[in-house]
């Protein structure tokens, strides 16, 4: 029987079948995050129950903490105490935190790859819907709630109803300028935000193998925005490089083994899929989103869409989100006053992002009355980036240069945008007040949102005039 | 924690939109501590004018809404992030039933957890459905039963309503979802020994350096 990468792993994974029918999964590695772990800590305790596998489980301040420069605990009063009682559980459960302060603190979807502590072929499970940024690495990911994390940490495998599989398969080369959040708005833009629900999807094709790990990781991260339980890519040469030498991965005779297993981490011929998508990135251009929800997406030329173009199921929400962007069907997007831009979070925050934002910002300045900003995913992606002069780069054409955290993609940490502003930002969420109230947010690639800060309009990076310094 | 649900009779509140977001049910909110008001979080935005003061027009400042137990709402409810609170901020406002077209996966596993009763109704029956409770408009309750898997109220007969028998078990007897698993502890154990033959680098997670 041909097996499909998900089937091999979640047959791997799975220890039993309760009595309620659902199969439970072995998680290897865990990753809490500041604004969950305290309420399933305070549980566990409550109900006298040890953490089962606190070596398999890690920690990091990633949701709440401040981005200004010389952060401490209290510097974002709404994160203080979230921050201290994180602290607490994992110094009393013996958990690895990465604590506000740690040389590679960072969000939990960027450090724990670049850790090397996820791996190809592992369960992981984060109580985020982003979780699944990790199957980038071929890693298979679960977000889930509080209780369920609290139930992890308890048990170390997840109760799950086994989900159905997808496969979405990306044909052709992308052009210059293109990336993954590209490909990624543009699935959502054609499935719709519910169009993965239920399913885990394995991204395939020639697109996905020509695209650097990092660029995998944004195309899984946004799987959840079309519903996805969880996405992956499996795993290739390209990875396995990428891994090597990473402190949290097997070593030694350790790592040949494992490198001989994972080489089978893949679909059979002829595995059955309960889904299967197909899309030609060949004639991709960039993709921006226009409206309140992911699907809500245009190539960079195009305009507002009239509702009645649109499939009938998609016009309610168009009408409602016209008002709240206040824009109009027909206007075209380039050339839309912005008042904000934000590069960082989970979706776009790792080196090769900021260093495509950095070559379109490169001897340009932000436009006058701009307020513009790049947060790293991690503290080791910032550090990487001041030893190659990124954050002179960003700071010379004013930008403000962070410290890492999520800071504006959800506005945990008090990083938002002030009322009615317009924000291209590369995160993954354009939902009304979700960076700040009244933002109006315009997903987009990291190259599009360093453009449009320049030109201070939307902006395609491939046509942005010549700067001065 | 999980309650028990047997059967719910609560007046029923129409929220007829699709694709409703954690981020509007639950918002983050400015000033927050561990102890969150979550009955204060529910809609926190959506329920307020500008100046801060209630928004008559929506559905639950509604006088006859006030005391809704029963949501009724479109495809995909609860969309986007994991945050929990968006089920608590339902409890916390003496909300036991979500009757939706359809679910976001991680928020129905969260509605599972907490003895929340998330009803699946398809596009045809939930349009049904969502026309009684408008033209209802509050003045009579109805009673969601999931023992008998039934919905009674005004304005039509009795509505069937599916859900796994499992989930349906687990919310009648509040099952100690943790305490079901730990059942099966010596496999998880047995399971861990394979792994660390099979494949060891899973069952250690350590820092080279």
């Amino acid at each position: 029987m041909q097996q499909t990468l998900f089937d091999k792993i979640w047959n791997f994974h799975r220890v039993a079948q309760r009595v309620d029918g659902r199969d439970l999964i072995y998680i290897d590695r865990h990753v809490l995050h500041e604004l969950h772990a305290h309420h399933a800590f305070a549980q566990l305790l409550k109900q006298g129950r040890p953490v089962r596998r606190a070596d398999l489980t890690f920690a990091v301040q990633d949701h709440t903490v401040a981005t200004k420069p010389g952060r401490d605990d209290d510097t974002n009063p709404s994160g203080s105490a979230f921050i201290k009682a994180m602290r607490e559980g994992c110094r009393t459960n013996r958990i690895r935190l990465f604590d506000v302060d740690d040389p590679e603190q960072g969000i939990s979807h960027v450090v724990a790859p670049e850790l090397g502590i996820v791996l190809p072929g592992a369960t992981h499970a984060v109580p985020d819907s982003h979780a699944s940024t990790v199957g980038g690495i071929g890693a298979l990911a679960f977000g889930c709630g509080t209780t369920e994390l609290a139930h992890i940490l308890a048990t170390q495998v997840m109760a799950l109803k086994r989900p159905k599989s997808m496969r979405v398969q990306l044909d052709g080369r992308l052009a210059a300028g293109v990336s993954a959040k590209d490909v990624a708005l543009r699935i959502i833009a054609e499935i719709g935000v519910a169009g993965a629900r239920g399913h885990v999807v394995e991204y395939a094709g020639a697109a996905v193998r020509a695209m650097p790990i990092e660029q995998r990781m944004t195309l899984c991260n946004l799987n959840i925005e079309m519903g996805g339980r969880s996405g992956f890519v499996a795993p290739d040469d390209a990875t396995f490089e990428w891994l090597a030498r990473r402190p949290f991965v097997p070593q030694g005779a350790q790592w040949d083994r494992a490198l001989r297993y994972w080489g089978t981490l893949a679909s059979d011929e002829g595995a059955g899929f309960d889904r299967e998508v197909r899309l030609d990135c060949a004639t991709l251009e960039p993709q921006i989103t226009w409206g309140t929800d992911p699907s809500q997406v245009v190539g960079i030329s195009g305009c507002v869409p009239d509702p009645a173009a649109l499939d009938p199921g998609r016009r309610a929400a168009a009408a409602s989100a016209f008002g709240y962007m206040d824009l109009a069907p027909g206007t075209p997007l380039l050339g839309l006053p912005i008042d904000r831009v934000f590069i960082g979070s989970c979706t776009n925050s790792r080196l090769p992002d900021l260093q495509v934002a950095a070559d379109v910002v490169r001897g340009r300045h932000v436009a006058e009355g701009v307020v513009a900003m790049v947060v790293p995913g991690s503290s080791s992606v910032k550090r990487e980036a001041e030893a190659a002069g990124l954050d002179r780069v960003f700071r010379e054409a004013g930008f403000f240069w962070g410290e890492s955290g999520c800071s504006m993609c959800a506005g945990g940490n008090g990083d938002r945008g002030e009322p009615g502003e317009r924000c291209v930002s590369t995160t993954n969420r354009n939902f009304e007040n979700r960076q700040g109230p009244k933002v109006r947010t315009h997903l987009a690639s990291p190259a599009t949102a360093a453009a449009s800060a320049i030109a201070g309009r939307i902006a395609d990076a491939r046509r942005l005039a010549p700067g001065a310094a | 924690m999980m309650q028990p649900f047997n059967r719910h009779t609560g007046i029923a509140a129409p929220l007829v939109k699709d694709d409703i977001n954690t981020d509007q049910i639950a918002p983050i909110l400015h000033s927050r501590g561990l102890k969150e008001d979550y009955r204060a979080m529910l809609f926190h935005r959506a329920r307020r004018r500008e100046d801060g003061s209630d928004d008559p027009d929506f559905v639950l400042n509604k006088p006859q809404f006030r005391a809704a137990g029963i949501l009724v709402t479109g495809e995909n409810f609860g969309a986007g992030s994991s945050r929990e609170s968006a089920v608590w901020s339902m409890l916390a406002n003496g909300i036991r039933v979500i009757v939706a077209k359809s679910f976001a996966d991680i928020y129905r596993e969260n509605c599972l957890q907490n003895g929340l009763l998330p009803v699946v109704l398809g596009s045809a029956f939930g349009d049904q459905f969502i026309a009684r409770v408008v033209a209802v408009d509050g003045k009579a309750p109805f009673t969601v039963d999931l023992v008998t898997q039934r919905i009674s109220g005004p304005g039509g007969p009795d509505i069937v309503f599916e859900i796994p028998a499992a989930d349906r078990t687990r919310l009648i007897e509040g099952l100690d979802d943790i305490g079901l698993t730990l059942k099966h502890v010596d496999e998880i154990a047995s399971w861990e020994a394979r792994a660390q033959t099979a494949q060891p680098w899973l069952q250690s997670a350590r820092d080279a350096r």
